[in-house]
């Protein structure tokens, strides 16, 4: 079974995608937030990771600085970050351009501001492809009224003339979907894509991504907070919390057996369409911590229920380190994790 | 006074359970209210026919009215006393509009809306007043239905202030309580809503609608702008809140497995119209409408096994968008993205009726029901062209 991540020391040769102990904080008036704090993770070509957290989790900044889309003057990032031998985080903005729209692309979660109002659809898909590939205007729009056509877009080749509020949210999804696809990217870069749709739009376009996926072979990091969504299309999974990623493995293991409580606590507290009716929910207790003044030690240790287990004050003192490859990043040992795992938490589960 | 102290426990730790004591938890200022208290089972709010069309406007230079938006097409329901209603659909299908309306924070075009046997839905404001205090509304956005220049302490007692009630004790030490009951601390009294998280806002809406201790409250969307992990906290509470002060609840959303856990009965919306009703079992497990079966089958779940493929679902996928509610599809409304569309679907609209096997109460509108079962077909029904053109390169 392929595995998420080498060793977190490793250089990450060879993954197509990584990033070693990425730190990103902004300056604000109220102070430093660190909004991500030593992440790594390596992402291998043609599949996709799933990455789960809550608002203020670390998950779009990450990936905004895979892009290089923050702005300098109150932004500070340190670590890695190599994409196809490509080191992004020094590379001069000229480069990024080059990289943005053809080997990296990225689809937004509201697709009504992420398109321009005053241009045509078409010409939106366009216009990257004319860019990137040197493509004339005439050949440009052959391929938008084809990429159209293949995201299921019905008569694309009227509809590419058709501006974006004369679409419906649907269709501006699926419009997103095929400007990031028109060069062919390698990796692309999916933030909450079908959080603002209905769900039964929302199926019709995960569907659409895993068959897309299958015909060009990009590689997708997928974020969302639904944990639902990940284990329809994700490959691998990464649950981040306050900046770092406490867990991940493949779909199969997290979600059959989970390793950190955070994860426990994000799959007890979601209903169900097939859960047990009479129980009530189990909520994570507290609500997620600044991160202008982040807790010590393990991040989720004020919310976390099994403290206890682990015993003195280790939670609070010192923080627990992601082991490579699948696992948690937590203080409760392998034998407790199991114990918990299976008489406490995947009881309420049913 | 002093000694009617609240459990403090009880507003914060939902997960212990405690049903019972609700009564001591809300001493009331206006003992029973007005009337006597109806029991359990009897109807509270009764909807008939109720229509909402919003004008179009167009033309130049002199703007008529063009059309209609048909956000609510004579729909039928009933809510009965202390009971959890759900009303599920997806964007645009009038739920939210039929909470306005109920709440009459919109007048209904036509149709009645009886409340406890009297007709709202014309009713003036002075008419309604005293009936405002009965029907409280909690609002999707905890960020702007909170007035930002106003304490906690006077966004809570508001709605006493404005319907002149002072209970026993003064109204703050009856928002204090109000704070501990949706697990608040109430030395928060005098703090700013921008001092609190998304999820502490929920709550301070949730005891803004308690102020009045309501009969009916419409829950528009209550949990769906926070977190996961706040989300459980908030419907743990408004369950707690439903079970305890025996408040009936008009709970709209959009979260088909929030809905089921929260309501004993369901009615699934689109396009305007009420297309399938019943009792929460029914529903998620006998559905027979079309459209209740692709709606479940769309919600992604997490399997336990590991996202295996093999569920045991169905898998529904419809094609395109929902149509327009200024020119609806003439009969069934759903019948430009159903796979058992024929043309009797496109002359004549299916009443909304109980079908043969179908449990008491469940009324389904189609012309054409499913079998009831969600289980996995032998084929799945994969209607969008993009999405059959990719699996057939495939294959």
């Amino acid at each position: 079974m392929t595995t998420v991540t080498k060793e977190p020391d490793d250089s990450g040769e060879g993954a197509f995608l990584s990033v070693r102990d990425l730190h990103v904080s902004f300056t604000t008036e109220d102070g430093v937030v660190r909004a991500v704090s030593g992440l790594s993770f390596d992402l291998e070509r043609g599949r996709t990771l799933g990455i789960v957290g809550e608002s203020g989790s670390g998950k779009s900044v990450t990936n905004l600085t895979i892009l290089g889309l923050h702005n300098p003057m109150f932004t500070t990032i340190d670590g890695e970050i190599v994409l196809d031998g490509q080191e992004l985080i020094t590379a001069r903005e000229s480069e990024l351009e080059k990289l943005r729209g053809n080997k990296v692309a990225m689809i937004f979660q509201d697709p009504l501001t992420a398109l321009s109002p005053y241009y045509t659809v078409g010409r939106q898909i366009a216009e990257p492809f004319m860019k990137h590939t040197g493509a004339s205007k005439k050949a440009a729009w052959q391929r938008a009224v084809e990429m159209l056509g293949k995201v299921g877009i019905p008569n694309p080749k009227e509809r590419a003339k058709e501006y974006p509020h004369q679409f419906s949210g649907g269709m501006r999804q699926r419009a997103m979907i095929a400007m990031a696809l028109v060069c062919d990217p390698d990796l692309l870069i999916a933030d909450e894509p079908t959080t603002a749709l209905d769900v039964t739009v929302q199926a019709q376009i995960l569907d659409l991504l895993k068959d897309l996926q299958q015909e060009f072979g990009s590689a997708i990091i997928f974020i969302t907070h639904d944990l639902g969504v990940i284990a329809d299309v994700a490959d691998d999974i990464m649950v981040m919390y306050a900046g770092g990623a406490v867990e991940r493995g493949t779909v199969h293991d997290v979600l059959r057996s989970p390793q950190h409580p955070y994860t426990w606590g994000l799959l007890n507290s979601m209903p169900r369409l097939d859960s047990d009716l009479g129980a009530a929910l189990t909520p994570i207790p507290g609500t997620p911590p600044s991160l202008l003044n982040p807790p010590s030690g393990c991040r989720f240790h004020p919310r976390c229920a099994f403290q206890g287990e682990v015993g003195g004050a280790r939670c609070v003192d010192e923080l627990p380190l992601l082991p490579p490859g699948r696992g948690g990043a937590c203080h409760l040992t392998a034998e407790q994790k199991q114990t918990i795992f299976v008489e406490q938490i995947k009881p309420r589960l049913r | 006074m002093e000694e009617e102290a609240v459990d403090v426990s009880k507003g914060v730790d939902v997960s212990k359970g405690e049903a019972a004591k609700g009564e001591a938890t809300l001493p009331g200022p206006r003992e029973a209210g007005a009337g006597a208290a109806e029991s359990p089972g009897e109807p509270l709010l009764v909807v008939e026919k109720l229509v909402k069309h919003f004008p179009v406007k167009g033309g130049f230079p002199i703007r008529r009215t063009v059309g209609a938006v048909q956000a609510v097409d004579g729909i039928d329901l009933t809510v009965h006393v202390g009971e959890s209603f759900g009303l599920v659909g997806e964007s645009g299908c009038g739920k939210s509009t039929t909470g306005r309306l109920i709440t009459r924070l919109l007048e209904p075009t036509s149709g009645s809306i009886s409340y406890r046997g009297r007709d709202i839905a014309h009713a003036s404001r002075k008419q309604l007043a005293p009936i405002r205090s009965e029907i409280q509304m909690i609002f999707q956005d905890p960020y702007s239905s909170l007035n930002p220049r106003q304490t906690v302490g006077k966004i809570i007692s508001g709605p006493m202030e404005i319907n002149g009630i002072d209970p026993t004790g003064g109204r703050e030490k009856r928002v204090r309580e109000l704070l501990e009951i949706v697990g608040l601390n109430p030395e928060h009294y005098n703090r700013f809503p921008h001092e609190f998280s998304g999820g502490q806002r929920q709550r301070i809406g949730v005891a803004r609608a308690l102020a009045l201790e309501p009969k009916l409250i419409v829950a528009d969307e209550p949990v769906s702008a926070l977190d996961v992990s706040i989300q459980a906290q908030v419907v743990n509470l408004l369950q707690q809140v439903q079970k305890d002060l025996g408040i009936a609840f008009l709970f709209i959303a959009h979260d088909l497995a929030i809905v089921r856990h929260f309501s004993q009965r369901v009615a699934v919306m689109y396009l305007g119209k009420i297309i399938e009703v019943g009792d929460r079992d029914s529903i998620y497990k006998r559905p027979r409408h079309p459209y209740t079966h692709a709606l479940l089958s769309a919600v992604p779940e997490v399997t336990l096994d590991g996202g295996a493929e093999e569920t045991g679902r169905e898998r529904i996928r419809l094609a395109g968008d929902v149509p327009s509610p200024i020119s609806p599809p003439s009969g069934c409304r759903f019948r430009t993205r159903c796979w058992k569309s024929q043309d009797k679907c496109a002359t004549e609209e299916p009443p909304l009726v109980r079908l043969s096997g179908n449990r008491p109460h469940h009324l389904t509108a189609c012309h054409f029901p499913e079998a009831p079962t969600t289980e996995a077909r032998e084929e799945d029904i994969v209607l969008d062209p993009a999405l059959t053109a990719l699996e057939e390169g495939e294959g």
